[in-house]
């Protein structure tokens, strides 16, 4: 697996799927799409890395270990329920603002939030888990 | 994009109207604070110097929130809350009556006591690995099982705190963790699964989840299809049986418990016995007894079969080990099928004797591995035939493991005498003496393994061939913090089930409140579909 | 189009029984592995069936023309899957941990929990 070429090219086809798993992520509401399927594309990308390039790069260029990412998207989307706390209306309901930015109308919500979540909850638990069983291949 | 262009579609009808309070947020609050706090703990992974005290901030929070739950389902009857404001039974609603509030508030404090243990127990190292973070989660787990009122989600809560399981299960990696964890895993998945294909064919004949709304439609008089799936939804009641008796380890798929439950640190066993076969006990207290309740009726002696024999397996099992906690794992098998009698008669005295045997079998399992864990830590093993010699290291160790010994053998003044009495007393009601007898034979022997317990490892002077009225054992001194955290603990759940032995009034008349709401589930179903919320 | 899904659904609970009956760890993964398939595939069916019509509303319409496809076995399987990819992932990391650290893959000398030969409580001092 380790061929030059692998090795050349794994960079650009990490950062290229990371860019990619974050527009399925946000097209998710109302196209196919979604956090999971995000997180899925995103913890792929830094697997295809850890291939190429060894575990230890992979763990150096995240900074944060996966599991710490995993508990901040579960933070992130337990949080997106809390909201409705001060709108008087059932927990994880979708409440949406629509704040205008340098002229263009953005929709931004709750179950955005919730999926962002759910992206990092995703991307940590796989990539964890993607880097442990490489981890014990390499040895 | 959905929002403001999509003004025109009208929400009324499908949509909750009516505005919530601050107090409302009570019935989410059990599943909401482990959540966020299990997270919290996932985030500060690499800082476990604060991970003991914050979790028994954690679980304050949760007990707390759920005795004004308790409190609040006593006062006003069942309440519900469907998330995402979708009326019922569209929405995944949390549907929460004293049954549930009840277990849910035992729940809490024993994991209130639980992770007070834990703080001066568990090493860096366990931290570091995650033990906090998994606990909370299972917690979370646990709670969202007793309070969820749509049966898939129950599935979902079931999952959660099974992976948490896990993860607690096998921290540490040694050997026969590896071993255990195995049959563990396996069978949970397959018992799971089984309760997953339970849901598919029920929602194919139903076309819905929403426990009410499964009680309406198979409750529903005058439906002419109801004869015709007579047959399929009996089916569906035993896959429930079978799932959920695997959870709770019934005879005779009872076997990965005793094989699984002695292999990992105490008080993760402390906390399974206490909680997880009593998650599946709840379960099916809730499917069968209250949703399949005529169906219950047709499987009433199987039932009562399977809790005989799982009584007697269990004793017979703890007879025949002699390794501490291996017994003590026996005897959990051993509670529930006294808890599965009471479901086999089903009258509403059954079913108060029932709450009342599982809120009792929470506390003293609970309380019996840790003890378990301090003599293991005294005398460095959890071998029956290598202890000896622990009263005298351990005068008040040995007072409170005979308190609980009373207390699991059903003697009076402990919590167990009450539970037994009841459910003894609904059988004799109910004419079905045979199992009034094996709940006695079972206390009897139960009484003999204990007690051989306390026996060999408090009264005698040292271990096997030490000679009588020799010197005292010598023991391995307890650390200061560890002894405070483990004896504060540990005393709390011995004064817990003293203090419902002495006073079962209020104990009584819960269990009893919540036998009807389980027998009787008008008011539950109100709660969903009737009146705003 | 039910009738042979039931059939498609029974022969993989047919395949995945065999296999968890299997002695061999790693046979009994993949006997978890394909019951998952068997059960979401269960799921789907008892949903029934509906060819290619997506639940989707109109604009400007309160409910959808024409009948739908049921979108909410869809969203049951998918919580499934989910769920049994990661007890799939903890298993097989668990499988592979216990092969290296039991040395073997044979549950039947998997006896470190439960010894053979345990020695017989003590029945007096």
């Amino acid at each position: 697996m380790n061929t030059i070429i692998f090795r050349t090219v794994a960079p650009y086809l990490t950062a290229l799927m990371v860019v990619f798993s974050v527009f399925i992520l946000l097209r998710g509401h109302n196209d196919p799409g979604g956090g999971f399927i995000g997180g899925l594309i995103a913890a792929s990308a830094f697997a295809i890395y850890g291939i190429a390039n060894g575990v230890a790069p992979v763990r150096r260029a995240l900074y944060f270990h996966p599991i710490t990412l995993a508990g901040f998207g579960l933070f992130l989307a337990a949080c997106a329920g809390l909201p409705s706390i001060l709108a008087g209306v059932p927990f994880l309901t979708g409440l949406w603002v629509f704040p205008t930015v340098f002229g263009v109308e953005l929709a931004l919500s709750t179950p955005l939030f919730f999926d962002i979540g759910v992206y990092f909850v995703v991307v940590g638990s796989i990539t964890a888990i993607a880097l442990g069983l490489e981890d014990r291949m390499e040895n | 994009m959905a929002g403001a262009s999509s003004g025109h579609v009208d929400p009324t009808g499908i949509l909750v109207e009516a505005n919530l309070h601050l107090a409302d947020y009570i019935i989410v609050a059990p599943v909401v604070v482990p959540v966020l706090f299990g997270a919290l703990l996932l985030m500060l992974r690499g800082k476990t110097r604060w991970h003991g005290q914050i979790a028994i901030l954690a679980m304050a929070l949760l007990a707390l929130s759920t005795g004004l739950l308790l409190q609040r389902v006593s006062a006003e009857g069942p309440v519900t809350m469907t998330m995402g404001r979708w009326l019922p039974p569209f929405g995944i609603s949390f549907s929460v009556d004293i049954a549930g509030a009840l277990l849910a508030f035992v729940s809490s404090l024993i994991a209130l006591t639980g992770a007070v243990y834990a703080a001066s127990t568990t090493t860096t190292l366990e931290r570091r690995y995650g033990f906090y973070p998994f606990f909370m989660l299972m917690m979370a787990g646990v709670s969202g099982a007793f309070l969820t009122g749509d049966i898939f989600n129950l599935y979902v809560w079931f999952e959660v705190l099974l992976i948490s399981s896990f993860g607690m299960i096998v921290l540490g990696s040694e050997q026969r963790q590896l071993d255990g964890t195995m049959k563990y895993a396996f069978l949970n998945l397959v018992a799971t699964t089984l309760f997953l294909i339970a849901t598919g064919l029920l929602y194919g004949l139903l076309g819905t989840l929403n426990m009410a709304d499964i009680w309406q439609k198979l409750n529903a008089s005058g439906d002419p299809g109801s004869a015709a799936r007579a047959g399929p939804v009996t089916t569906i009641a035993i896959l429930y049986l079978l799932a959920f008796s695997m959870k709770a380890a019934a005879f005779p798929l009872n076997f990965w418990l005793p094989a699984s439950y002695h292999t990992p640190k105490f008080l993760v066993s402390a906390l399974f016995a206490g909680l997880l076969t009593k998650v599946g006990v709840y379960s099916l207290l809730r499917v069968l007894l209250m949703l399949f309740a005529q169906e219950r009726l047709v499987l009433a002696d199987t039932i009562a079969w399977v809790a005989a024999f799982t009584m007697l397996a269990g004793v017979f099992g703890a007879l025949a080990q002699s390794e501490i906690r291996r017994i003590l794992g026996y005897l959990v098998i051993s509670g529930i099928g006294t808890m599965m009698a009471g479901l086999a008669v089903g009258s509403l005295t059954a079913i108060t004797g029932l709450m009342v045997y599982a809120v009792h079998s929470m506390i003293v399992m609970t309380a019996l591995y840790l003890a378990a864990g301090i003599m293991a830590r005294l005398s460095q093993t959890s071998s029956l035939s290598a202890s000896g010699g622990l009263y005298a290291a351990s005068p008040w160790l040995a007072a409170a493991f005979l308190i609980l010994a009373f207390s699991v053998s059903g003697l009076p003044p402990t919590s167990g005498f009450w539970g037994k009495f009841v459910l003894v007393r609904a059988s004799v009601e109910s004419g079905a003496w045979w199992l009034a007898f094996v709940i006695l034979l079972s206390g009897l022997l139960t009484t003999i393994a204990i007690f051989r317990v306390w026996i060999f490892a408090f009264w005698r002077g040292g271990p096997q061939d030490t000679p009588d009225g020799a010197e005292a054992w010598k023991v391995e001194p307890l650390e200061k913090a560890y002894r405070q955290g483990a004896f504060l603990a540990l005393g709390a759940l011995v004064l817990l089930t003293l203090a419902i032995g002495l006073m079962p009034e209020a104990l009584l008349s819960t269990s009893a409140d919540a036998a009807r709401g389980l027998l009787y589930p008008g008011d539950y179903i109100g709660s969903v579909f009737g009146g705003g919320q | 189009m039910e009738v042979y899904l039931a059939i498609l659904v029974g022969i993989f609970f047919t395949v995945s029984i065999y296999l968890l009956l299997s002695k061999y760890v790693i046979r009994v993964l993949l006997g978890v592995a394909v019951l998952g398939n068997a059960v979401n595939l269960l799921i789907f069916t008892a949903g029934r069936l509906t060819r290619e019509v997506p639940p989707i509303i109109p604009a400007g319409l309160q409910v959808p023309v024409d009948p739908t496809a049921n979108p909410l076995p869809q969203a049951l399987i998918l919580t499934a899957i989910v769920i049994s990819f990661s007890f799939f992932a903890f298993l097989l990391v668990l499988g592979y941990r216990s092969f290296q650290d039991l040395h073997t893959d044979d549950t039947d000398s998997m006896r470190f929990a439960e010894p053979v030969d345990e020695p017989a409580p003590p029945r007096g001092y």
